[in-house]
Formats: C-alpha cells, structure tokens, sequence
C-alpha cells in the first residue's frame, strides 16, 4: 500500500475507559489512514470491544478523545456518529431478526433518507420514489454480498455464516467511510472463514473503505490486515505489519503465556 | 402485486364498508348501533395503543391518561355555554372555557384538538421517559393516567370533578367512529410500512443495533408514542360524546386494561389482530352480560354479581396466555395479496419472487 499523507481517518488520543475501578483501556492512542485495513488483536479482556464501544458511542471514554476525520467526535450519540460514516457489526449477532433480509439493509438506508414523517404516512410521489430508490439500491447491494436470493427470508432464519454477512451489508447500507468489525469470523468454519477474508478486501475496495477489526482467528487477521495492533490489559504490546507481530516475543507471551512458567 | 390494484381493492371495500354504514344508520336500533360504535373506539384505540407497545415494543400503561385528556377536551369544548352554567353549579367554570362553545357542525374541530391535546400529553410524558432503556416508560404512563383521573376529580372549575360533565349534544354517529377507525388503521398501517415503521421495528428487535444503523431511537419512540397518544385522544373523544356524558371513572385504568386485553390477544404489533380483537371483545362483552345477571341452576339461585365479565375475560386472557401466546394474529397482518391467494387465484409465484414489489 502507498503511504498516505492525508490525516489519519480515525484518530484515537490518549483513551482511558473506566468501570469504577476496572481500567479497561489504559492511555490508548491509535492512527489509522484512509483505505487501510486494520487489525486489533489480544488475548479476551483486554479491551478491545470496549474500543469499539468508544468509538461508536456506546462508551463515552472517561479520558481522551476521538477524532474521525479531524472531527472531534468524543460524546457524539451513536446514531450521530453512524450518520457521521462509522458503521460496525457487533460480536454476538444483533440482526432485526423479526424483519427480512432487505428490511434490514432498508432499515440502515433510514439515516440517509430524506423524506419527511408526513410524507411517508401519505405515500406521497417523493416518498414513494425514495421508497422505490431505496429498494433497488438494497436489492443492489444485496447483490453484491451474495444474498440477493434470500432478501424477503427472515433474517432470524438465516444459517450462521450468512447472518454475519447480512450484518455487514445492513453496516455498508449506512454507507460509511470507516467500518468497524467486531470478531467477524467467531463461530465459522474454516471454510466459511476464508470466503470471508476473501470478501473483507473486495468490500473494502468496492467501497473504498478504511476497516478496523477485531478477530481471534489469526489466519483471517494475518491474510486481510495491513497493520495490527496488539492489546492486553487494556495496553498496547505491539504494533507493526503481520510479520513483525508474529515474531513479537510479547505478543507470544500474552497469547501463551511466560514460556519459563512452562518450562 | 401493483399498488394500483390494491388500491383500487382498498377503494371498493371502503365503498362497501360505507354502503353498509349507511344501511346501518337507518335500520339498526339503539342498542346495536351503540355496540358498532363502540366497537369501532376500541378499534381506534386499539390500533393507536399497539403502535407504541406491539410495533416499537415500549409498554405504555397510559391510554386512559390520552383518551380521558381527548374526552375532556372534546366535552368541554363542545358543551354548549347554556348548559356550562347549569352543570357547573360547585364551581363556576374558569375563563375562557365558560364562555364559548363549539357548535355541532365543528365537532371535528374538537376532535382534532382533543387529539392534539392528548399528543401534547404523550410528548411531555414521552420527553423524559422514552430516552431511558427499561420499564420507566411503563411506570411514568402508569403515573400519567392516575394523574389525569385525581387532576379530573379536584379541577374542579375545568372539569367539574366526580359530578362530571353531562348533557353533551350526541354528535357520534356510525359514520365519525368508524370513519376515525378507518383513518387510523390507513394511517397506523402507512406509518409501520414506512421507513419510519421500519425504524420502530429495528428498535424493537434490537434497540443497539437501531442506534448503531444510525437510527435516533428517541425521535422515533417520540414519533410512535405522539401519534399513539393523538387518536388515543380522539377516541377518547368520540367516546366521550357518544354516550353524552364524561366522568373520571370512564377513564380509569380498566379502560387500559380492557385494550391491553385487545392488544395482546389479536396479537402484539399486528393492525389486524387488534382490529379483530377490539370487535370480538366488544361483543363479547355485552354478550357476556347473561353472566352478571342473577341465574338460576334450578336448586341452587346464584345472585348477580357485578364485574362477573371481567373475570371471564381474564380466565380468557390466561388461557390464551398459555396456549396461544402470541395472539390470534401473531405478527400476521391482511393483505389482498393472501386473500387473492386463499381464492385460489393464480398468484402463488408470489412467495418465491425476491421481491413482492407494492410499489
């Protein structure tokens, strides 16, 4: 990747994220540029889904700020924050699993749309074509996902691999310029996880995407990321491209353990 | 299906539903005209009230709050000034409302500011409850309703207190309860197949995910909640002027059991079912009349008791509870293309195409 010279796309100063006493992010500052996919890595507890929280705004960090884009984005309710380009999948599934796949892509559509109340409840013409804009683009994207066939199936009846997927399409629907992934590859087969490394660089392409993720399966981190980052505690322990990560003695001791304790 | 032709379907069964008003204006008696009129309250409210607790999955306990708000308004403005003076012997009314009066010919007018009033009620009980996650939202309509009813027992210059307000010109007919019923199922149903209604949908499946996708879950429970308490208003109005008089026991809290029951039998979230229900439930009712009147067995004479039908209704409610929990509808809602379908027209390739395009 050529380097860029842009300011970075997200940009995290000197976080610290408390629950009472549990310091779960400890003085954290993270750049990362435009187009880069990124990974965060680390053992479990060690933060990194309450990053996600932070940045989304879930969390509002008890010290340090967040900067997306040069915007100072720190406190921001998380529909204001989506509505800005972050989007992000969540850990354990959370689809609308009551409504179809292509509801649930439309359902992401709503920020960007601009139709008013009155509007949509008397169908009128602006309404109905919005409407009707909304469901070629959906029926489009779904397209590209490879979901197109199931998009009036309830999304809660979907197989496993295909509900992540939905849940990345719903993500891109709310067109961001920054996507955050939360464990995309928990719970799939190896199989299922190749053809989703294979598709986090199309999306990323496709969409012109900067991409943060956090994942367990090093084969999917170690293919798909250009720079990782690693985490314990809540601290970095490493941070450089795959190949400097994977010979970190740090990394390998957080990951395994003191060898000597083993000895 | 093309969205003209349902739209003509849509047209010819309000053609027919209006033939049979009409026909029903003229040959049924008082009694039964009372039950179709009722029925079609407790459709209004019915549906409004299932917006915010079956589509966005809030539970509001406060309908009797909103629909007591939009009686008040209604009877207050509609009382003729005449009569104000009479009614109001305890304490005379406050100015202005003592002096003027709506005349017959504009009881849409109040209609509509009982609606609006009642909506103002929604969004300042909505304001500070609907941005907390959790049962406040049920605790503080729950507070609302019992407010109204000990503010509609002690104003006594505004809404007369216990003594009520009587003597209301009898302005509801067949045509405005179900011409209202109509509005708000049209209305409630354009509103959930909206992008708004989608949005209500996503809270209730998963209210993070909602906030995620960038969707202001606040504004749109507010959004749910004021137009809920809006014909909660007005049905409380037609109500209110149908049987010409407006007490604080009309309104208690059993009105917002009685559409709970509604709500939850015909399924949560389903138009359909709280259409069905509201009809069932008011037959039922006076049906289940014989229940309270003194009986005998032939050995043994039971006397009547009063509230004999609400226990009947609750046995109901348990029964389904436990059987047929998610009400008779479910999640299913009418729609032409299932009628066409269960005809036996040749429309069946509709389930397989990717997209049932309405529009």
């Amino acid at each position: 990747m050529e380097p860029t010279n842009a300011r970075p796309v997200l940009d995290l100063q000197n976080i610290t994220m408390a629950f009472g006493g549990l310091i779960a992010v400890r003085e954290l500052s993270l750049q990362i540029e435009a187009g880069q996919l990124f990974g965060l890595i680390g053992p479990n507890g060690a933060g990194k889904t309450t990053i996600f929280n932070i940045i989304t705004g879930q969390y509002t960090p008890t010290e340090g700020q967040v900067f997306f884009n040069g915007q100072d984005i720190t406190g921001w309710k998380p529909n204001a924050i989506t509505e800005a380009g972050i989007a992000r999948t969540f850990q354990n599934i959370r689809l609308f699993t009551s409504m179809t796949v292509l509801e649930n892509v439309l359902v992401a559509y709503h920020v960007r749309q601009k139709t008013k109340l009155w509007q949509s409840i008397l169908f009128t013409p602006g309404y109905l074509r919005e409407e009707r804009r909304m469901r070629t683009a959906g029926l489009e994207l779904l397209e590209k996902v490879g979901l197109a066939d199931l998009a009036n199936k309830k999304a809660g009846a979907l197989p496993y691999g295909q509900q992540r997927r939905l849940e990345i399409a719903r993500a891109l629907a709310t067109n961001p310029k920054l996507l955050l992934l939360d464990e995309p590859a928990a719970g799939m087969n190896p199989e299922e996880t190749s053809r989703l490394t294979e598709f986090i660089s199309e999306i990323r392409d496709e969409f012109n995407l900067t991409v943060l993720l956090i994942e367990h399966d090093m084969s999917l981190v170690m293919t798909v990321c250009e720079q990782i980052r690693v985490l314990d505690y809540g601290t970095t322990i490493a941070h450089g491209t795959p190949v400097q990560i994977q010979q970190n003695s740090r990394v390998i001791e957080a990951y395994l353990g003191e060898a000597k304790e083993y000895a | 299906m093309k969205r003209s032709t349902q739209v003509t379907l849509t047209s010819i069964s309000l053609l027919l539903l209006a033939a049979a008003i009409w026909w029903a204006s003229g040959n049924l008696n008082s009694y039964y005209s009372r039950v179709a009129n009722t029925a079609a309250i407790y459709i209004t409210a019915a549906v409004s009230f299932n917006l915010i607790n079956g589509v966005v999955g809030e539970l509001s306990l406060g309908p009797n709050g909103f629909m007591a708000l939009g009686g008040y308004t209604a009877a207050i403005l509609l009382l003729p000034v005449a009569q104000k003076e009479m009614v109001y012997f305890l304490e005379p009314m406050v100015w202005p409302l003592g002096s003027f009066s709506l005349p017959p010919q504009l009881f849409i007018v109040a209609l509509l500011a009982a609606g609006i009033i009642a909506g103002i009620g929604a969004f300042i009980v909505g304001w500070p409850c609907l941005r907390l996650k959790g049962d406040y939202l049920a605790i503080a309509t729950f507070g609302f309703g019992e407010i109204i009813i000990v503010l509609a027992n002690n104003l006594l210059s505004v809404t007369n207190g216990a003594l009520g307000i009587k003597g209301l010109p009898e302005l509801t007919n067949l045509w405005w309860t179900w011409g209202t019923a109509v509005v708000t199922i049209l209305v409630v149903k354009n509103l959930v197949n909206s992008t708004y209604g989608r949005a209500m949908r996503a809270i209730r499946d998963n209210e993070v995910a909602a906030e995620a996708m960038g969707i202001n879950v606040t504004k749109t429970k507010m959004i749910a909640f004021v137009v809920s308490g809006f014909f909660g208003g007005v049905s409380g109005a037609l109500l209110t002027i149908l049987i010409s008089t407006i007490s604080p026991t009309l309104f208690m809290f059993t009105m917002t059991f009685n559409l709970l029951i509604i709500i939850v039998l015909g399924g949560l979230g389903s138009i359909t079912g709280s259409v069905l229900t509201a009809i069932i439930f008011t037959v039922l009712q006076e049906l289940l009349r014989t229940v309270e009147a003194p009986f005998s067995l032939g050995f043994i004479q039971l006397p009547g008791v009063p509230g004999m039908r609400m226990v009947v209704f609750s046995a109901l409610l348990v029964v389904l509870m436990l059987y047929y929990r998610k009400g008779i509808c479910g999640s299913w809602e009418f729609s032409w293309e299932w009628l066409l379908r269960k005809l036996g027209r040749k429309e069946v390739d509709q389930w397989n195409q990717p997209m049932q395009d309405q529009y």
